[in-house]
């Protein structure tokens, strides 16, 4: 009989305040692409650095073809064959793929490992030129380049956590050739998701977590969606309606917008043209990187080199308008980062209001107005309770809060305000399924009430739920927008990589 | 084996126990220093920490080095909360001095004694001018904000050497580089007989509760704090950093200009080379041993002002150099920034 190529029993790690994992058990057999599923804060991440040898367990087992071992620290975990590709890539920009490669093997010299990557390269069909800078590569590439740098290690273990999340779904399709070509040649693949259909379409087992807890073991090919988020939530998620209803008066209207790039790694955006109304839903896709986050800081006035003319908010021409001015015209934005710029990760809750509302300020003449704390707390608990955010009150600091709760609560602070034309990046980014689909609900309750809303996501899914209408955005430029009804993955994916026109011809979008 | 082991959130135990904990570290280190130049340990605690103490014109003399510390620090706290780093604090506090006493000079033998008003107005005045030089260079032509306000301490202090040996020097003062002596109506009135407390304190103790006001419960103050805690937090909240930059060095050069004038035409009553005494640079202590938080440098500039005086007294008393007012506080600042650790950090066993 053939030993488990990896089994956990009984690992519990608990920090102050939180247990992350309690009594897990896992078992990936050789060859097998175990799926390891659940919301975010249960537990998945924290398993995978138990395995990984970064996070020490507080109890339980950990067997690698049937040897009890002892993983100390992640150089340990690839000695005994265990790789991980991180969500967040660890690359320098401003070195070549070889070189990058070759700081984790100093053994080796350049041209050794140059070798071995475009071999490995070949074998695997993953198409990269070792001598090109990181920097001007798109995402797909950056993550091939982790993945070879992880074969190269000859894992019998790979650990690939969220590894979809920034790719077009062309790429998507050669990452699970790849994998299942791995799979193939008897690596174990262990793959962290809470898309359910990937874990359906590439893998075979699938352990889900909830809690901390394991709450299934199943075969995900043998599972539907439903009893697969049963067990994942507790619940199957609402469904959404979303009814048509006719258009307003334009609320956002951008014309020809050229922008130059703030800093060294950004984009420059190129013609954008886009007229957002009351009563409908925007969407823009696209593979991070290519113009989203420019383009919201010129929406929002957080950069206000706009050109005069190229931003209006109805008939007002706000190109040179700051953040402030543009709230108080009735825009408010949720940006994609949570901590750091949509709340400051220290303050309060009810502090954290003060950032964009200003119901609480009495006297605003006197060195910007009075801040009448009781109010400012009520107003908090208020917004807490109406959008359900799980939180310790509204002293609580922002960081004290999981990713999902900051983000009802981010969002509830912006929808509170009534606003008419309603910008969000990333509604759901690292949002658990729960959490995902009440916000998704307060974006359709938005649009029903007449607000004007412009959706960036990177999530096609999402999109594809709730716009009534959607762009792409490629290499700083705006595509067409294309009706709900006539948008197919196929045609949204082909203009991931700006192919919308037959001007533009290369197949892969550069991220530089 | 001891290992630093990052706390899942910073603690707050330490962020008041760490100042203490640095305090106590000083005070080893202290004795070490006084066992190495032969001097009787307890003696020289005795020194630093009870002789300042011991009786009423000791306590005020605490309070008078202790309010110039204050008032500057207070102003530092605005910049420092607000991620502008003013470390010229000494130079505003110079120019504050000398313009205070361009108008103390005026005053008349029997004039009125309302003068003093014009004369702190010109302090603060003079300190804000210093300041405004680093943040127009900041401004626009995005000078590094810590090299200007520090180089702006030696332009100051040539200014001063300049005005005391040239223009202002006093006639009749045997050629000594200094000032003629202010007269009675342009000093700072005194609050007690027996003791050099004057005016001043109140100014810092106004300074505490009004910078409490400021920075908890205003607009203004919260938007600062929001820029230096996380700026790009507040530029989406459309929150401006050069009116924050302006208003943190403005703030800070008045309450150091308005310290100088305080000193200039109180304790010391002439503009002489000896007015850059340190104050400037010591308050960055006060403001950092006192966390920010106005409560906190009240204590702290006590503090610091027993380290002034002890350090005095130490040459008086025991024949040691005074510069040791000076290694107390850079061994205090050294141990609060090694204590500070303890923060975000903490100490496990490991085998």
């Amino acid at each position: 009989m053939t030993h488990p190529r990896l089994q956990l029993t009984g690992i519990t790690k608990a920090y102050p305040g939180v247990v992350a994992n309690s009594d897990v058990s896992l078992t990936v057999m050789p060859g097998e692409t175990h799926a390891v599923l659940g919301e975010n804060g249960a537990g998945k991440s924290t398993l995978m650095k138990i395995i990984y040898g970064s996070v020490k367990p507080d109890a339980g087992e950990i067997r690698l073809n049937g040897q009890p071992i002892v993983i100390r620290n992640p150089k340990e975990a690839r000695a005994n064959g265990i790789s991980m590709v991180f969500q967040h890539f660890n690359l320098f920009d401003t070195m070549t793929v070889a070189e990058n490669v070759w700081l984790g093997l100093t053994r080796n010299s350049l041209e050794q490992v140059t070798a071995s990557i475009i071999a490995k390269a070949n074998e695997y069909g993953l198409d990269i030129d070792p001598a090109r800078p990181v920097h001007t590569l798109s995402v797909g590439e950056m993550q091939r380049v982790e993945i070879i740098r992880a074969l190269l290690t000859r894992p019998e273990l790979l650990i690939l956590d969220e590894p979809t999340s920034v790719l077009t779904p062309q790429a998507v399709e050669k990452l699970f050739v790849v994998l299942k070509k791995l799979a193939s040649e008897g690596c174990s693949i262990l793959y962290i998701s809470h898309k359910l259909h990937e874990i359906r379409e590439l893998c075979t087992a699938c352990t889900v977590l909830r809690g901390g807890k394991v709450t299934g073991v199943c075969n995900p090919q043998e599972e539907s969606n439903a009893s697969l988020s049963r067990l994942m939530i507790g619940a199957e998620p609402p469904q959404l309606e979303h009814t048509p209803q006719p258009t307003g008066e334009s609320r956002l209207l951008v014309t020809n917008l050229s922008l130059p790039r703030e800093d060294q790694f950004g984009v420059d955006l190129d013609g954008i043209n886009l007229d957002v109304r009351a009563g409908e839903v925007v969407g823009i896709a696209g593979v991070s990187g290519n113009g989203q986050k420019e383009l919201l800081y010129a929406l929002s006035g957080e950069d206000c080199r706009s050109p005069a003319g190229s931003v209006r908010m109805g008939d007002k021409d706000v190109s040179a308008v700051h953040p402030g001015g543009r709230r108080k015209l009735g825009l408010h934005f949720v940006p994609e980062e949570r901590l750091g710029r949509g709340a400051v990760p220290t303050l309060s809750l009810a502090h954290n209001l003060l950032l964009t509302r200003t119901g609480s300020i009495k006297h605003p003449k006197f060195a910007g107005g009075w801040i009448q704390v009781g109010k400012l707390e009520s107003h908090a608990a208020d917004i807490i309770k109406a959008f359900n955010v799980k939180a310790n009150g509204p002293t609580a600091a922002a960081r004290s809060l999981s990713g999902g709760n900051l983000q009802k609560f981010i969002v509830g602070r912006e929808i509170d305000a009534k606003p008419t034309l309603f910008i969000v990046s990333q509604p759901t980014w690292g949002v658990d399924v729960g959490a995902a689909a009440q916000i998704r609900g307060e974006i359709l309750a938005l649009r029903d009430a007449g607000c004007a809303v412009l959706v960036v996501s990177e999530e096609l899914e999402e999109l594809f739920e709730v716009s009534d209408r959607m762009h792409v955005i490629a290499r700083g430029r705006l595509s067409p927008s294309v009706p709900i009804a006539e948008a197919t993955v196929e045609k949204i994916g082909e203009w991931m990589s700006g192919l919308w026109d037959q001007a533009s011809a290369p197949a892969e979008v550069q991220h530089a | 084996m001891l290992k630093l082991e990052a706390r899942p959130q910073p603690s707050s135990f330490w962020s008041y126990g760490s100042p203490i904990l640095a305090l106590l570290c000083t005070v080893v280190i202290g004795v070490i220093l006084f066992v190495m130049l032969g001097k009787d340990p307890v003696r020289g605690l005795q020194i630093f920490f009870w002789e300042p103490l011991k009786s009423g014109y000791a306590l005020g003399e605490l309070v008078v080095k202790a309010t110039p510390l204050l008032l500057i620090a207070l102003g530092l706290a605005v910049c420092f909360r607000s991620n502008v780093w003013n470390i010229g604090a000494e130079g505003q506090y110079l120019l504050g001095a000398i313009a205070a006493s361009g108008v103390a000079l005026l005053a008349e033998k029997n004039g009125s004694t309302l003068i003093v008003i014009p004369i702190l107005l010109a302090g603060v005045l003079g300190g804000m001018v210093w300041a405004a030089v680093t943040a127009v260079l900041r401004d626009k032509f995005h000078a590094n904000e810590i090299l200007v306000s520090l180089m702006l301490v030696y332009v100051a202090v040539q200014l001063l050497s300049f005005l005391v040996s040239g223009p202002w020097k006093d006639p009749l003062g045997f050629n000594f580089p200094q000032s003629k002596t202010f007269e009675a109506a342009a000093r700072i009135p005194r609050l007690f007989t027996g003791s050099r407390v004057n005016i001043g304190v109140l100014f810092a103790l106004a300074g505490v509760a009004g910078l409490w006001v400021f920075l908890f419960r205003t607009r203004s103050g919260f938007s600062l704090q929001v820029g230096g805690l996380a700026p790009a937090a507040a530029r989406y909240a459309g929150f401006s950093s050069r009116r924050a930059l302006w208003t943190a060095l403005l703030i800070s050069g008045g309450a150091a200009g308005l310290a100088g004038a305080l000193e200039v035409a109180g304790p010391i009553g002439q503009l002489t080379p000896y007015v850059p005494a340190g104050y400037g640079f010591a308050a960055i202590i006060v403001a950092f041993v006192g966390r920010l938080h106005p409560v906190g440098m009240v204590l702290s500039s006590i503090l610091m002002s027993m380290f002034y005086i002890g350090g005095e007294m130490a040459q008086s008393r025991l024949g040691l150099t005074k510069s040791l007012t000076g290694v107390f506080q850079g061994l205090l600042l050294f141990s609060l920034l090694a204590c500070d650790t303890l923060v975000n950090y903490r100490l496990r066993w490991r085998k």
